[in-house]
């Protein structure tokens, strides 16, 4: 084996050189595979345009929307997927210089965060919604609507078990059987609202009855919609539309169902999801074209029809397992307000709801 | 002190270092060269940033976000991380060393098929995994499903809080552990255990006597990315409702929008990290170079005996539960899917951008560690200790933090290379840096710098020295700090949101889309693809161990 280290030595230097001209030609290869994908898609448009998107709604609800913009428009709509308080994060590290044009949020909180760096909508566009659905200062449009409700286990109760209201669950019989996700925005979205509508001292105790009850805590709506469909809870508090999915996937068989509260108050808010244009967009028309877009027929029935959320423009109707919006409670805040926020938070810190 | 005069005093070395102008120095400057110096600086520059700017964002608000952090239960936080960081570490480690002792040095059956399985874990991404274990091992999961017929069992107890959670994190872990351990099992000296098993020990007081002790510097090492990992971990322990720093840190990020709160606690959460590492590293002192000359000799196979099924059974164990539950229940959704209809389930373009993005992180991060490792064994001392240790920083840092702060920089200073690839492997070097630095540390241990003076006294260059000597050596340090670093930028996800290309897709991205919206059939197609994929690179190293056998 004496000749084994010149050969060694031969076959290192090779795999190493062409280990890292692999590694640079796929590298570049993958930049220019973004140049490509723009020139593909804005070569045959004849009206062409391009739009950055950051989107905090995920890309497996909205990637099909997108497409019918770009077919409906020829704009060459790019999209930034990821959480809606990493890109609120990301566009305030950004400031100036950032690329985005639209920031598409999935609760008015993420818009609040960046109020500083929006610009004023367009009255028209603006006047599509209800008031209750956008900024009071016009910086930013309610684009679809999400109710709070209660989703129940089938095996374990019927509608006639559950109460009228949220502060039924107050009750000690509800012990060791709720699930919550007080991490959630639209879970803290809600107790906002109630502090409002029953104010301080009733949302005081409506906590401590239900952390008295010794709720099991989830890190969101889908992982409390789960445990509920498999009886880990019967109840939990939850956005509507997360149920719709898992009947969807798991069929008719999933044993969970959404209960409206009759009752109505904080427990059945509506909350919005919402788009503002930044004030630095280099593609403003195109922004504004797809804000159009989005509170137009089409992508309202979208709403509607594909992800089971209220559309908020008129003449375009709600799917019809979904209840009444007038009779769910749209309480009259500024969603975005995140001096209100902040304050719910230390709430829920008090009870021990948030570490 | 002496390390300043170190770089000042070596610099006209460094262009034209041939032996016979090192001759001329003083022996402890003839070493590693200013270049050395100067990337291993330049890299832990690079890992420094995302800590500047933390500092920055909680600077900037005064004492506002600092005064806020004593808003929290920040003791019992502190007190809850602690117990879960010692337990998943100590899980880890039973497992793991025993099962790379029996994967390398015994004939334990199967035992590659067992060294690529047991890697695996460390590709699925900690929420997949957690959503996994709840569903087959929840109260209500498929386990009791099976129970309820015959048995009658209506619900399982709770696997929820530290149990679960560190159940959990152990079997997703473990890897870190094992692919050290591993690594230096290769090349360790058989002299010495031939030595004992001479003086009459049996094979268990031979490796608990002498392979354990050699092993120490590995187990360190790998201990240390658990433990780190553990404090930075989001995940699983958010799923398995048990509250650690980083679901304080994310609710700041996620629900109340306060950048300067959430910096403030990245940096407790940074000093408790600081604090691990000093713990390892005061372990490590007792770490010696142990290697004779002769490293490639080949080593005898430690024959198990009555002990063969036991150990086929623990490996078993190990696979099925940290490999075999996520796979089976992967399987089952995307089963369920497509007998639904669902159709185009797997993204292939996901899956190519995935493998690019973790073969440039591999590649370059591997390179990057070279030099910190090379100084930190060869020249211990104040300054490249300290560039070593600084190293493990970024691994313990919520990926949205290193993200954020690559941000805040790259859209200043780098413009050009902002939201490109470019940014986005520099971002997994400094998540992943530390990862290549430790396996390339231990193996760097046991190479006795004495070979590659003998190279140099007989005219190669240094370079061409360490090239030609060192790394053929530590080559399964080396490849194993790779595969480390390929899989775990396959599964990373909060970085890769924030700074990966506008428009570009990848397998983590992918699963968490379709897992976030509870589309369980269109993550779990993107999950399978990450495990095969994964597969691949480990199935190579072991193979070629094989070759070399």
């Amino acid at each position: 084996m004496t000749t084994e280290i010149p050969n060694f030595l031969a076959r290192r230097t090779i795999l190493m050189a062409l280990g890292l001209a692999a590694v640079l030609v796929l590298v570049i290869a993958c930049s220019s595979d973004n140049n490509n994908d723009s020139s593909e898609n804005s070569g045959p448009s004849d009206e062409g345009g391009e739009l950055i998107i950051y989107s905090g709604r995920s890309e497996s609800l909205i990637a099909p929307l997108i497409e019918k913009f770009e077919a409906a428009t020829g704009i060459d709509a790019k999209v930034n997927y990821a959480g809606t308080g990493s890109l609120a994060a990301t566009l305030l590290e950004e400031g100036d210089r950032s690329p985005a044009d639209v920031f598409f949020a999935q609760d008015p909180g993420g818009l609040g965060s960046i109020i500083e760096l929006v610009k004023p909508l367009s009255d028209e566009l603006i006047g599509r919604v209800p008031d209750w659905a956008r900024s009071s200062d016009n910086l930013w449009v309610g684009i679809s609507g999400r109710a709070r409700t209660v989703v129940y286990n089938t095996d374990a109760l019927s509608p006639e078990d559950l109460p009228d209201t949220l502060e039924g669950f107050t009750d000690p019989v509800w012990k060791g059987r709720i699930g919550w996700a007080p991490t959630n925005g639209s879970f803290q979205a809600m107790v906002t609202g109630m502090r409002l509508i029953w104010g301080e001292e009733r949302t005081r105790d409506w906590l401590e009855g239900i952390v008295a009850n010794e709720p099991k805590v989830y890190a969101k709506n889908t992982p409390t919609v789960a445990a509920t469909g498999s009886g880990e809870v019967e109840v939990g508090f939850v956005n509507h539309y997360y149920l719709h999915r898992f009947l969807a996937e798991e069929g008719d068989g999933f044993a969970a169902r959404n209960y409206f509260l009759p009752g109505g108050g904080p427990g059945s808010a509506i909350l919005v999801t919402g788009a503002a244009i930044l004030k630095t967009a280099d593609n403003a028309i195109e922004a504004e074209r797809f804000l159009d877009y989005l509170l137009s027929a089409e992508a309202q029935s979208y709403f509607a029809e594909e992800t089971y959320e209220y559309p908020l423009i008129d003449g375009v109707e709600r799917a019809d397992m979904l209840p009444d919006l007038a009779s769910l409670s749209t309480p009259d805040i500024d969603v975005s307000d995140l001096g209100d926020l902040a304050a719910t938070q230390n709430l829920l810190r008090e009870f021990g709801a948030l570490p | 002190m002496n390390r300043t005069r170190v770089i000042g005093e070596e610099a006209p070395v460094g262009s034209g270092s041939t032996w016979t102008h090192r001759r001329l120095l003083p022996p402890w400057l003839r070493r590693e060269p200013l270049s050395l110096w100067l990337a291993a600086i330049a890299v832990a520059g690079a890992a420094a940033l995302p800590v500047l700017y933390l500092v920055v964002r909680a600077a900037e608000s005064g004492e506002s976000a600092v005064d806020s952090i004593f808003d929290f239960d920040t003791l019992a936080i502190l007190w809850r991380s602690i117990q879960l960081i010692v337990l998943v570490t100590l899980g880890s480690v039973l497992i793991a060393v025993p099962l790379a002792w029996l994967t390398v040095r015994t004939d334990l059956p199967y035992r590659r098929a067992w060294a690529v399985a047991s890697v695996l874990p460390l590709a699925i991404p900690s929420y997949v995994g957690a959503l996994a274990f709840i569903s087959a091992f929840g109260p209500k999961g498929l386990l009791q499903g099976w129970l309820e017929g015959p048995f009658g069992v209506d619900r399982l107890p709770d696997l929820y809080g530290l149990t679960g959670a560190s159940v959990v994190l152990i079997l997703l872990s473990y890897p870190y552990v094992f692919l050290t351990v591993r690594a230096t099992l290769w090349r360790l000296e058989p002299e010495m255990e031939e030595a004992s098993w001479t003086l009459g020990r049996s094979p268990w007081q031979t490796f608990r006597r002498v392979t354990l002790p050699l092993l120490y510097p590995a187990i360190g090492a790998g201990a240390l990315l658990v433990a780190l990992y553990t404090l930075s971990d989001f995940g699983a322990v958010a799923l398995l409702q048990y509250d650690t720093f980083t679901r304080v840190i994310f609710n700041e990020y996620n629900s109340a929008f306060n950048r300067a709160v959430a910096a403030a606690l990245s940096l407790v959460l940074l000093a408790v990290a600081v604090s691990l590492i000093l713990i390892e590293a005061s372990a490590r002192r007792r770490a010696r170079y142990y290697s004779g000359a002769n490293a490639a000799r080949r080593r005898r196979i430690v024959r198990l005996g009555r002990w063969r099924l036991p150990a086929f059974i623990f490996s078993s164990l190990v696979t099925l539960l940290a490999l075999g539950i996520p796979v089976f229940v992967l399987v089952y959704w995307l089963t369920r899917g497509v007998n639904a209809g669902e159709s185009g389930l797997f993204d292939w373009g996901a899956a190519f951008t995935s493998v690019q993005y973790s073969l440039a992180a591999a590649v370059v991060t591997v390179i990057a560690a070279i030099p910190i490792s090379v100084l930190s064994v060869r020249r211990p001392g104040l300054l490249s200790t300290g560039l070593e240790r600084f190293s493990y920083v970024g691994f313990a840092m919520p990926g949205i933090a290193v993200g954020l702060g690559l941000v805040f920089f790259g859209i200043r200073y780098a413009t050009g290379i902002y939201q490109t690839v470019y940014l986005l492997v520099l971002a997994y070097v400094v998540l992943f840096l530390p990862v290549a630095v430790g396996l390339i540390r231990s193996s760097l241990l046991q190479v006795n710098p004495r070979m590659e003076e003998a190279a140099m006294s007989l005219g190669r260059s240094q370079i061409n020295a360490f090239l030609t000597v060192t790394v053929p050596v530590i080559r399964p340090g080396l490849a194993a700090a790779a595969i480390m670093v390929f899989l775990l930028t396959m599964k990373e996800l909060p970085a890769t949101l924030i700074l990966g290309p506008i428009e570009s897709r990848t397998l983590a991205t992918s699963i968490w889309s379709a897992a976030e919206e509870a589309f369980f059939a269109r993550a779990a197609a993107p999950s399978l693809l990450l495990v095969i994929a994964s597969a691949a690179p480990m199935t190579f190293l072991v193979l070629r161990e094989r070759s070399r056998n």
